[in-house]
C-alpha cells in the first residue's frame, strides 16, 4: 500500500511540474505563506498608524499602494491581512474536512437509518446558497474571526460528507475491503487502513479547491462587516471602506481586490491541476455550487 | 440536386460486372498522439464488387476499423489519411469534405458494433432511421415517418408502426442493432459498412443479425463489408476476406481459398483458435502474445514476435511483399509451408 | 413519470421541514435574550413584552417551534422587531428588485456562455478554446464585489456612462432601470457565465465524443445538423440544471452585490436585518430564498425528466 501511495505521490509532483499553471500557482501560494507568516515584519509601516496629513495620497515611493481615508498605508494592510485570509481559509476548510469526512464516512460505512438521517440532515444544508447560510450563522453567533470560520466550515461540509460517502459506499464493495471484514478487523482499522486510503483523490482535490472558495467567501464576510473586527485589516473590509472613495482613489479598490483574485486564482490553478492528474472526473457539482450568491 | 428529385433508387443499379463499388488503393492513415505520430494503417489496398461481401478481419487494433472511417471521411481530426479510396464514380480522397458527406449516408451505410451508445438516447428511433434520407432524398417529414416504419419492418422489428416514436432504450440491444441496420440502409446504399456488428450482441442475437444481414444483402443487392475479428462468422457470409496485422494486410483473397489454403502463419493461427465443431473435446489453440503496439511495430512482418512458425529469417528484418499464391490469394509472408 | 414528480416533491417536502429547523433554530442560538439584543438602547417594557409574546419566545421549544411551522405554512413569518410590520410583507416587496437582477444576469451569462461554450467545445484546442478557458478561471477566482468596484470605476468613474449605484423599478421607468441594473447584472453575470463557459464546454466536448455523434456523422448529415440536433440536444440537458441552480442562488439575493450597488433586493434586506439585528426579518428572508431554491431545483428535476427519455422508465 505504501509503495503505491508513494509513487502516487511522486507521479502527482512530476504531473504538477510540467504545468506551467500549476507551477506558477504553487509559486504564488508560496509567497502568500511567507507574507502570512512575516506580514507584520516585511510591512513598510503599521496597520493603524493613522495620519491625516497623508489621506488618499496615490501611490508613490514611500505608499506603493497609496493611502487610505485615514492616511494609513495600503500596501502594509494589503501585507499583514493575508494572513487573515488563510488563517480563515484554512480553518475553515478543516472543520469542513474533519466534520465532513466523519460523517461521510459514518453514513457510508454504517448505512441504515443513520445514514439517512445524516444524508437528510446535508441536504437540508445544501437547501441554502452558500453565503447567505454563513451570513445567517455569523449574524446570530456575533461576527468576527471564530465565528467566520466556523460559519465557513459548516457551510463546506456538506460537500466533503458527501464526496466521502460516495467513495466509501464503492470502496465498502471491493474484495479487499470485504475480505477484511470476513478475518474480523475492526471497523476503526477498515476505514483508517482500506477505505481512507482509496477515497483520498477526490478529497485531495476538493481540499485545495475548498481553500479558494473559502478565502472568496472569507472576503465576501468581511466585505460585509462580519469578519474579523476593526481595526484589524482584512481585504474584504479594505473594499467595503473604499468603495465610496473609489472613484477618486483606484488604488483603495484595485490592491486588495486583486489580492483576493491572485490568492483564490493561485488555490485554483493548483487545485485544477491537481484534479486533471488525481481525478479528472470529479463532479463539477461544487463547480455549479461556488457562485457567491 | 439531382438526388432531390430522384425518388428511392432501385436497387442493382449496378449490375454484377468488373466495376466496384468501394477500391481501396494503397490507404495508409497516420494518427498524431502525444507520443508522437503513429502509422495506423500501412498501405492497404482492396476492393468490394457490388452484391459482394468482403470480410476485413482482424484483432483490435489491426486497424481494420481505421481503415473503414479513413476511406469515407470519419476518420479523428488528428488522423493523415493518404492513398486512394473509389466509390462508385468518385474519388473520394479528391473530394472536398462536403462533396464526401453527400455521399456518405446516400451511398454508404454504416453499422456500428455497440448498438447501446450508438443511437441517439434523445431522439425517437423513427427519426434517427430516416434522417439520411430526410437529408439526402429531401423527403418530407410525413413521408419520411411511413418510410421509417417500413425500414422498421424490413429489418424485422414487430409492430414498427406502434414503435417510430419510442427511444432507444426501450429497445433491447439485438433490436436496436435492428434499428441500426434500418438506419443505414434508409438510402437504400449501394454499400453496407458493418463494424464488428455483432460482438456485443449475445450469442443467439449475433446469429439472427448475421442471418437478417445475408438476407437484406439477397433483397436489395448491397455490397457489404464486413468488419470482424470472428473468422467464423467470415466462412458463412463473406465472398472475399482480407486478414489484417499491424496496421497490414497479411493474406487476401476469395473466402474458399483463404480457408482451404491458409499460408500466413497468423491466418493460420486464427483459423486454429477457431472453435470448431468437428474437433470438439480437443482443446482450443490460442495464439500466445499479444498484438504490437502501433508506437513500435518490428520492422519486418509485425507477427514476428509471436510466430510459432519462423520458417524464414527474412521475415524478422525485411517487410514481406504481398505476394500471389492463387487465383486472386496474396500473402505476406517469405513462408510457404506446406498448404493447409 | 407521475411516481417520480411524487417523490421528488415528497423529498423536497422533507428537506423543505429541515430548511425551517434550521432557520427556527437560529433564532435559538443567537446568545442571550436576541429581543433585548435587538431593542439595544430602544428597549422599553412595553414593546418587549409585545414582541416576545408574538415570537412566542415564553413558550417551551418544542411549542414554539410547532407554532412557527403553522404560521409559516399560513404565510406568517412573525413580525420584524424593529418596525413591527409583517415580515412576509417586508420581504416579498424587496423580491422584485432581485428578481429583476437575478433574470437579467443570467439572460447576459446564457448570451455570453452558450456561444463561447460551445464554439470552445467544437473548436477544442483553438484560440477560442483557449479564451473561454482564462475566461472561466477568471470568473471563478474573481471577487465579484471587486469585480464590481472596477465596473464602479470604469463605468461610472472614468467613463461616466453609468451610474455608480442605485435602483429604478422597471415597471416605473425601463430607460433608466436599465442603466441602473446593467453594472451589477454584468458584474453578477459574468461570473455565472464563467461556470456555465466551463460546464457547457465540457458537457459539449463529452457528447462529441460519444458513438452516437459518429453514427450521425456516417448518416452524412450537414455539420450543422450534427451538431444542433445531436450534440447539443444531448450535451444542454445537464446544462438545464446548471442554469437553474445558478438562478435559484441568484434569486436568494446577491448579497454583496446588492450592498455595492445600493440594489433594494432580498440580498439587502438580509444585510440590513442583520445589521439591525432583526431576527425575524433575517429567519423570513433565508426562508424564502431556501424555499425557492428547493423550488426551483424540483421543478428542473422534473423539466429534465422530460427533457431526458431516458429517466421516465425508472
Amino acid at each position: 500500500m505504501s509503495a503505491t501511495t508513494e509513487s502516487t505521490g511522486r507521479r502527482v509532483l512530476a504531473a504538477l511540474r510540467r504545468d506551467p499553471l500549476a507551477v506558477g500557482g504553487t509559486i504564488v501560494l508560496a509567497l502568500l505563506v511567507v507574507v502570512g507568516v512575516a506580514g507584520p515584519w516585511l510591512a513598510p509601516a503599521g496597520v493603524n498608524d493613522v495620519d491625516v496629513d497623508q489621506m488618499l495620497r496615490p501611490p508613490s515611493g514611500a505608499h506603493p499602494f497609496g493611502t487610505d481615508e485615514l492616511g494609513r498605508d495600503v500596501l502594509s494592510r494589503v501585507l499583514v491581512a493575508a494572513r487573515v485570509s488563510l488563517q480563515v481559509g484554512a480553518v475553515s476548510v478543516g472543520i469542513a474536512l474533519v466534520a465532513g469526512v466523519t460523517l461521510g464516512l459514518l453514513a457510508g460505512y454504517y448505512r441504515g437509518w443513520l445514514d439517512s438521517v445524516l444524508m437528510r440532515c446535508m441536504d437540508v444544508l445544501f437547501a441554502f446558497p452558500v453565503l447567505l447560510l454563513a451570513v445567517a450563522i455569523v449574524a446570530v453567533l456575533g461576527p468576527g474571526l471564530l465565528t467566520a470560520m466556523v460559519a465557513i466550515g459548516v457551510v463546506y461540509t456538506p460537500i466533503f460528507a458527501r464526496i466521502t460517502r460516495a467513495g466509501v459506499l464503492s470502496v465498502r464493495e471491493q474484495v479487499f475491503v470485504r475480505a477484511a471484514v470476513s478475518i474480523g478487523a475492526s471497523d476503526l482499522r477498515i476505514m483508517r487502513r482500506h477505505v481512507l486510503p482509496n477515497i483520498a483523490a477526490p478529497l485531495i482535490v476538493q481540499t485545495s479547491l475548498s481553500l479558494a472558495f473559502a478565502i472568496l467567501s472569507e472576503a465576501a464576510l468581511s466585505f460585509l462587516g462580519l469578519g474579523i473586527q476593526p481595526p484589524a485589516p482584512a481585504w474584504g473590509r479594505m473594499l467595503f471602506d473604499g468603495r465610496g472613495f473609489v472613484t477618486d482613489a483606484w488604488w483603495l479598490g484595485v490592491f486588495p481586490g486583486a489580492a483576493i483574485f491572485l490568492t483564490v486564482l493561485a488555490f485554483n490553478l493548483v487545485g485544477d491541476a491537481l484534479r486533471d492528474v488525481l481525478d479528472p472526473r470529479q463532479l463539477t457539482l461544487g463547480e455549479a455550487r461556488r457562485s457567491t450568491p | 440536386m439531382s438526388e432531390r428529385t430522384e425518388r428511392m433508387p432501385s436497387p442493382r443499379r449496378h449490375p454484377m460486372t468488373d466495376s466496384t463499388v468501394l477500391s481501396v488503393d494503397d490507404l495508409t492513415v497516420t494518427v498524431g498522439t502525444r507520443n508522437g505520430p503513429v502509422r495506423a494503417v500501412a498501405g492497404v489496398s482492396w476492393q468490394v464488387r457490388p452484391g459482394e461481401t468482403f470480410a476485413l478481419v482482424g484483432e483490435s487494433g489491426s486497424g481494420k476499423s481505421m481503415t473503414l472511417l479513413a476511406a469515407t471521411g470519419l476518420a479523428p481530426r488528428a488522423a493523415t489519411v493518404t492513398g486512394r479510396v473509389r466509390l462508385l464514380d468518385d474519388e473520394l480522397t479528391a473530394l472536398p469534405d462536403d462533396r464526401r458527406r453527400k455521399l456518405r449516408g446516400r451511398h454508404v451505410g454504416f453499422v456500428f458494433q455497440d448498438p447501446m451508445t450508438s443511437l441517439n438516447p434523445v431522439l425517437p428511433v423513427g427519426r434517427q432511421v430516416t434522417e439520411a434520407a430526410e437529408e439526402h432524398l429531401g423527403l418530407t417529414r410525413r413521408a419520411a415517418r411511413d418510410r421509417a416504419v417500413e425500414l422498421l419492418e424490413l429489418v424485422g422489428i414487430p409492430s414498427a408502426a406502434g414503435r417510430v416514436d419510442a427511444y432507444p432504450h426501450q429497445f433491447s440491444g439485438g433490436m436496436r442493432q435492428r434499428v441500426a441496420i434500418a438506419m443505414a440502409l434508409a438510402c437504400e446504399p449501394d454499400l453496407l459498412i458493418a463494424d464488428e456488428p455483432t460482438t456485443a450482441l449475445d450469442v443467439t442475437t449475433q446469429a439472427q443479425i448475421i442471418e437478417l444481414v445475408a438476407d437484406l444483402q439477397a433483397r436489395l443487392g448491397t455490397a457489404v463489408v464486413w468488419v470482424t475479428h470472428d473468422l467464423g462468422v467470415v466462412a458463412g457470409i463473406a465472398d472475399t476476406v482480407a486478414v489484417m496485422y499491424g496496421g497490414r494486410i497479411v493474406e487476401q483473397g476469395p473466402v474458399d481459398a483463404v480457408f482451404d489454403t491458409p499460408t500466413h502463419p497468423y491466418t493460420r493461427a486464427l483459423l486454429a483458435a477457431r472453435p470448431d465443431p468437428s474437433r470438439r473435446g480437443e482443446d482450443l489453440v490460442a495464439i500466445p502474445g499479444s498484438p504490437p503496439s502501433p508506437l513500435d511495430l518490428p520492422p519486418g512482418c509485425a507477427f514476428w514476435p509471436r510466430c510459432p512458425v519462423r520458417a524464414d529469417p527474412r521475415c524478422e528484418h525485411e517487410l514481406p511483399p504481398l505476394t500471389p499464391v492463387g487465383d486472386g490469394h496474396t500473402v505476406r509472408t517469405f513462408y510457404r509451408g506446406e498448404a493447409g | 413519470m407521475a411516481r417520480f414528480v411524487l417523490r421528488r416533491v415528497l423529498q423536497s417536502a422533507v428537506v423543505l421541514v429541515g430548511v425551517t429547523l434550521v432557520v427556527f433554530l437560529l433564532l435559538q442560538l443567537v446568545p442571550g435574550d436576541p429581543v433585548r439584543v435587538a431593542l439595544g438602547t430602544r428597549f422599553d417594557p412595553q414593546t418587549y413584552d409585545a414582541l416576545r409574546e408574538r415570537a412566542g419566545l415564553d413558550q417551551p421549544l418544542p411549542v414554539q417551534y410547532a407554532s412557527y411551522l403553522g404560521h409559516a405554512l399560513t404565510g406568517d413569518l412573525g413580525v420584524s422587531f424593529r418596525t413591527g410590520q409583517p415580515v412576509s410583507a417586508i420581504v416579498l416587496e424587496r423580491l422584485p428588485a432581485t428578481l429583476s437582477l437575478a433574470v437579467t444576469a443570467v439572460v447576459f451569462a446564457l448570451l455570453v456562455a452558450f456561444p463561447l461554450g460551445i464554439v470552445a467545445a467544437v473548436r477544442s484546442g483553438s484560440a477560442v478554446d483557449h479564451a473561454a478557458r482564462v475566461f472561466s478561471q477568471f470568473g471563478v477566482s474573481v471577487p465579484d464585489f471587486w469585480m464590481g468596484i472596477m465596473g464602479i470605476l470604469l463605468f461610472a468613474g472614468v467613463l461616466g456612462w453609468l451610474p455608480p449605484s442605485g435602483y429604478v423599478a422597471l415597471t416605473d421607468d425601463p430607460g433608466r432601470w436599465a442603466t441602473h441594473v446593467a453594472l451589477p447584472a454584468v458584474t453578477v453575470g459574468l461570473v455565472t457565465a464563467s461556470i456555465l463557459t466551463r460546464f457547457i464546454r465540457s458537457s459539449v466536448l463529452e457528447v462529441l465524443s460519444a458513438d452516437y455523434v459518429r453514427t450521425a456523422e456516417a448518416k452524412g448529415l450537414r455539420n450543422r445538423v450534427v451538431i444542433l440536433r445531436h450534440v447539443l440536444r444531448n450535451a444542454l440537458i445537464p446544462v438545464v440544471t446548471v442554469v437553474a441552480v445558478q438562478l435559484a442562488s441568484l434569486l436568494g439575493g446577491v448579497i454583496v452585490i446588492e450592498v455595492l450597488f445600493a440594489w433594494p433586493g432580498i440580498g439587502r434586506l438580509t444585510f440590513d436585518a442583520v445589521q439591525a439585528r432583526d431576527y425575524p426579518v433575517l429567519q423570513g428572508a433565508v426562508l424564502l430564498v431556501a424555499a425557492l431554491f428547493l423550488l426551483v431545483n424540483l421543478l428542473v428535476d422534473i423539466l429534465y425528466a422530460r427533457l431526458d427519455p431516458r429517466i421516465t422508465v425508472k
